[in-house]
């Protein structure tokens, strides 16, 4: 059946909607099945979740090629699943298990893929901003056409680091895409308690960076964006920066009880924001899927994370051994 | 099929909590993300919502109910028309895979007894012929001959460009490679370290150039949190193979904030390689197998060596390997241990001790992670006694690992305490005749080998 073209939005097929749904709905499902098992005790330390993010690196991994980069902060679990790591390894690690992406030896906010070209999942407020310009330094120097997403929070956008960060990018043309994933909260603090300069892309114009604001409950708009961003960076213009205007349902990490914010704010942004909805939605009222379509979709994403769930409590601990390798590489010769 | 909901651990570190509220009630139909509860934890009062769907067929736990252990079974989710299960014949509650108690890995070997293997080949065969050098001309020839050999090696820093380097390590360098290999950066060690280790992420090969190691303190986070643990923490999917060097230590009179030395603090992170090169020789052989090595690598220079010579052999590629100390002098009498300019006054003190007729070895350890301690307990056994020297801090020295090393696998052979010479446990002050006290000197090394010698 060729795809059906959806109403609201004559470009976008109704194959290429279902996709956007489906990737959001794994990483909604997933962080929830995440949660569950944290509070079984299953998933220690501390958990990150992405619930309501979920537009913001679906939208940019839809105007990514393969061997684009992408570095972000150890709110990850999302960007992993995006990036097409598979969920049972992101679980496991979750879990501490052999079968996870670092053997069970990084966890929620240390996890990797080279096959993916996922540089981590770093538990460091800000660091990954140089390491994301440093990783498309790399692509520059080898002269390819590779682009890099670098994400990081509006708590990250006050590290020093960033700045001189942004300095170099520009100084250097380096092919980067700043990502802040504006959610209004840094941990407890609102951006607005944080700094008189809220509009946070705009202090790239400081250093000669262009970028823009972007709709983050929009999984359309920030594919738009990231597409946009893209072609600037390939083009070798030197880095850009998205504002990513989103929203986190849950607290800051598992134990955060989010006394900061109202329950009726949170419940306001679901109600009338919720990127899943208003896919959901689009599907629906264009016709392009029916209630059972979706189900389906919902039944068989339910099954992937449930296997995962599965692998990563039936994964085994890592051997002791485990304890003593990575921790140098070896030397060659 | 009926579904328990179990009491959730909403914190690092929670065992119980109170079921504070209930925001559902029996019969209530749920779904995933609808608040169900408020759990009080030793910390906070938590919103606990529904991760499937169903209605809620019974209450197992009343609101206000105390000390809840994790994993209790509060209620029972049913489907539509589905009968609600009593306590007992419900499911099973989730069986808590609960990691098993089991007793920590034995560490390598670090600390057994081991006869000692040393290596006590010379670095370059006895035909070769050497040219004298100066240390800095050897750090620049090192890289320039890994930047030949290999296109992924770069340098970059504060002014080791168009300046020729600060400190004129990279005299020549912009001029054989170029403005793409040898880069200016802006002053902002945090921010280019950073990049530098991403770009070591993506499979190159960096060379970062701090004016001075005091300068790296603004980088340390990326030193230590990015580049040294990156390795582990991918399960050995991706590392940052790269140097990290520049002057490191007292030069003089430059006060406090210039003058330290970090020896002590990069050698405990697992993760790094730390190199402290005394001559011209090891700093070009120790260099060169620092740029080729897959892992980070912390390399320690020193100002006031940079300006002396020594002689290095003309090879087309002569390197040192990591963990090999080099025994500078030969003796019976006492055992002194140092690295980079320490190795200066335990050769000065060596030399007085002679004339009184004290013979002492003195071991050039080189690298401080790996660190050869065989070699210096192959000597502690010779000699019965150990002085060990460092311009470095005392609490937390270098030495002090030593001292531990020989106190564990050398016990009995001792005759004496180890002594640590250090420098002095004060900041650095800048008065010319403070700066001289707070210094070590080859005096204090050789009444600390008369101490130990009982002479």
């Amino acid at each position: 059946m060729p795809p059906k073209k959806a109403a609201a939005k004559p470009n976008v097929s109704a194959e290429e909607l279902l996709g956007h749904y489906r990737e959001m709905l794994l990483i909604r499902r997933f962080e929830e099945k995440a949660g569950q098992l944290y509070g079984m005790g299953l998933i220690g330390g501390f958990c990150h979740l992405y619930i309501g993010q979920e537009a913001v690196v679906v939208g940019l991994e839809a105007a990514a090629d393969e061997g684009d980069k992408r570095v972000t902060s150890y709110r990850d679990h999302g960007h992993m699943l995006a990036c097409g790591m598979d969920p049972k390894g992101i679980m496991a690690e979750l879990t501490g298990r052999e079968g996870g992406f670092s053997k069970g030896k990084g966890g929620s906010m240390h996890m990797f893929s080279k096959e993916k070209h996922f540089y981590g999942g770093h538990g460091i407020v800000g660091a990954q901003v140089p390491l994301g310009a440093g990783l498309a330094f790399s692509d520059k120097y080898k002269g390819n056409d590779r682009v890099t997403f670098a994400y990081f929070g509006d708590g990250a956008a006050n590290q020093g680091q960033v700045y001189e960060t942004y300095n170099m990018a520009e100084l250097w043309d380096l092919p980067v895409i700043f990502v802040i994933e504006n959610n209004g909260y840094a941990m407890g603090t609102s951006v607005v308690r944080s700094t008189k300069s809220p509009s946070l892309w705009e202090r790239g114009a400081a250093y000669g960076i262009e970028g823009e604001e972007v709709d983050g409950m929009d999984v359309l708009a920030v594919k738009a964006a990231g597409e946009r961003a893209v072609a600037y960076c390939r083009a070798g213009k030197g880095p850009y920066i998205l504002e990513v205007k989103t929203y986190r349902y849950r607290g800051h990490s598992m134990s955060d009880p989010a006394k900061y914010r109202t329950r009726e704010e949170v419940q306001k942004m679901r109600d009338e924001r919720d990127p899943i909805e208003q896919i959901r939605d689009m599907l629906l009222t264009g016709k392009h899927a029916s209630e059972d379509d979706l189900k389906a979709i919902d039944k068989d994403i339910k099954a992937i994370v449930n296997e995962a769930a599965e692998f990563s409590k039936e994964s085994p601990e890592p051997a002791l051994e485990e304890l003593w390798t990575d921790i140098y590489a070896k030397v060659e010769g | 099929m009926a579904i328990e909901i179990l009491m959730p651990a909403l914190s690092p570190t929670m065992e119980e909590g109170t079921l504070a509220k209930w925001l559902v009630k029996e019969g209530d139909t749920v779904s995933s993300g609808d608040i169900m509860a408020e759990i009080e934890t030793d910390k906070a009062t938590m919103e606990f919502e529904a991760v499937d769907e169903g209605i809620i067929g019974k209450i197992l736990i009343e609101a206000g109910t105390e000390g809840v252990k994790v994993n209790t079974p509060i209620a029972i989710l049913v489907e539509e028309g589905e009968a609600v299960p009593s306590a007992d014949t419900a499911a099973p509650a989730a069986k808590q895979d609960a990691p098993q108690e089991t007793a920590p890995a034995k560490a390598p070997a670090t600390v057994a007894a081991a006869a000692p293997v040393t290596d006590t080949t010379p670095d370059w065969g006895a035909d070769v012929e050497v040219k004298p050098t100066t240390v800095r001309e050897a750090l620049r020839d090192a890289m320039a001959e890994e930047m030949r050999r290999d296109p992924d090696v770069f340098l970059m820093g504060e002014e080791v460009a168009e300046y020729q380097g600060a400190y004129k390590i990279s005299q020549g360098l912009l001029d054989e490679f170029g403005a793409k290999r040898v880069i200016d950066t802006p002053i902002t060690e945090h921010g280019f370290a950073g990049i530098a280790t991403g770009a070591a992420f993506g499979g190159l090969k960096p060379i970062v150039e701090f004016m001075t190691f005091n300068f790296a303190m603004q980088a340390i986070d990326h030193i230590i949190n990015s580049a040294a643990k990156t390795l582990y923490m991918s399960g050995g999917q991706m590392g940052a193979p790269m140097v990290f060097r520049g002057p490191n230590g007292a030069a003089a009179r430059v006060g406090a904030q210039h003058s330290q030395c970090y020896a002590a603090w990069y050698m405990q992170v697992p993760g790094l390689k730390v190199v402290m090169p005394y001559s011209a020789s090891d700093a070009k052989g120790l260099m060169k197998t620092a740029i080729r090595d897959p892992n980070p690598v912390i390399f320690l220079e020193n100002e006031i060596l940079y300006g002396k010579s020594f002689d290095v052999p003309v090879m087309d590629d002569f390197t040192i390997p990591f963990g090999k100390a080099k025994i500078e002098r030969a003796g019976d009498d006492v055992t002194i241990v140092s690295f980079g300019i320490g190795v200066t006054y335990a050769l000065t003190a060596a030399e007085k001790l002679a004339e009184e007729g004290i013979n002492a070895e003195v071991i050039n350890l080189r690298t401080l992670r790996p660190m050869d301690t065989e070699t210096i307990l192959a000597s502690v056994r010779k000699t019965n006694r150990c002085v060990t020297v460092e311009e470095g801090w005392p609490q937390g020295s270098v030495g002090g690992y030593i001292s531990n090393v020989i106190m564990q696998q050398a016990f009995d052979y001792l005759d004496a305490p180890v002594i640590n010479c250090t420098g002095k446990d004060v900041p650095m002050p800048y008065a010319a005749n403070l700066e001289k006290h707070a210094l070590l000197t080859a005096d204090e090394v050789v009444a600390a080998c008369k101490q130990v010698t009982y002479r």
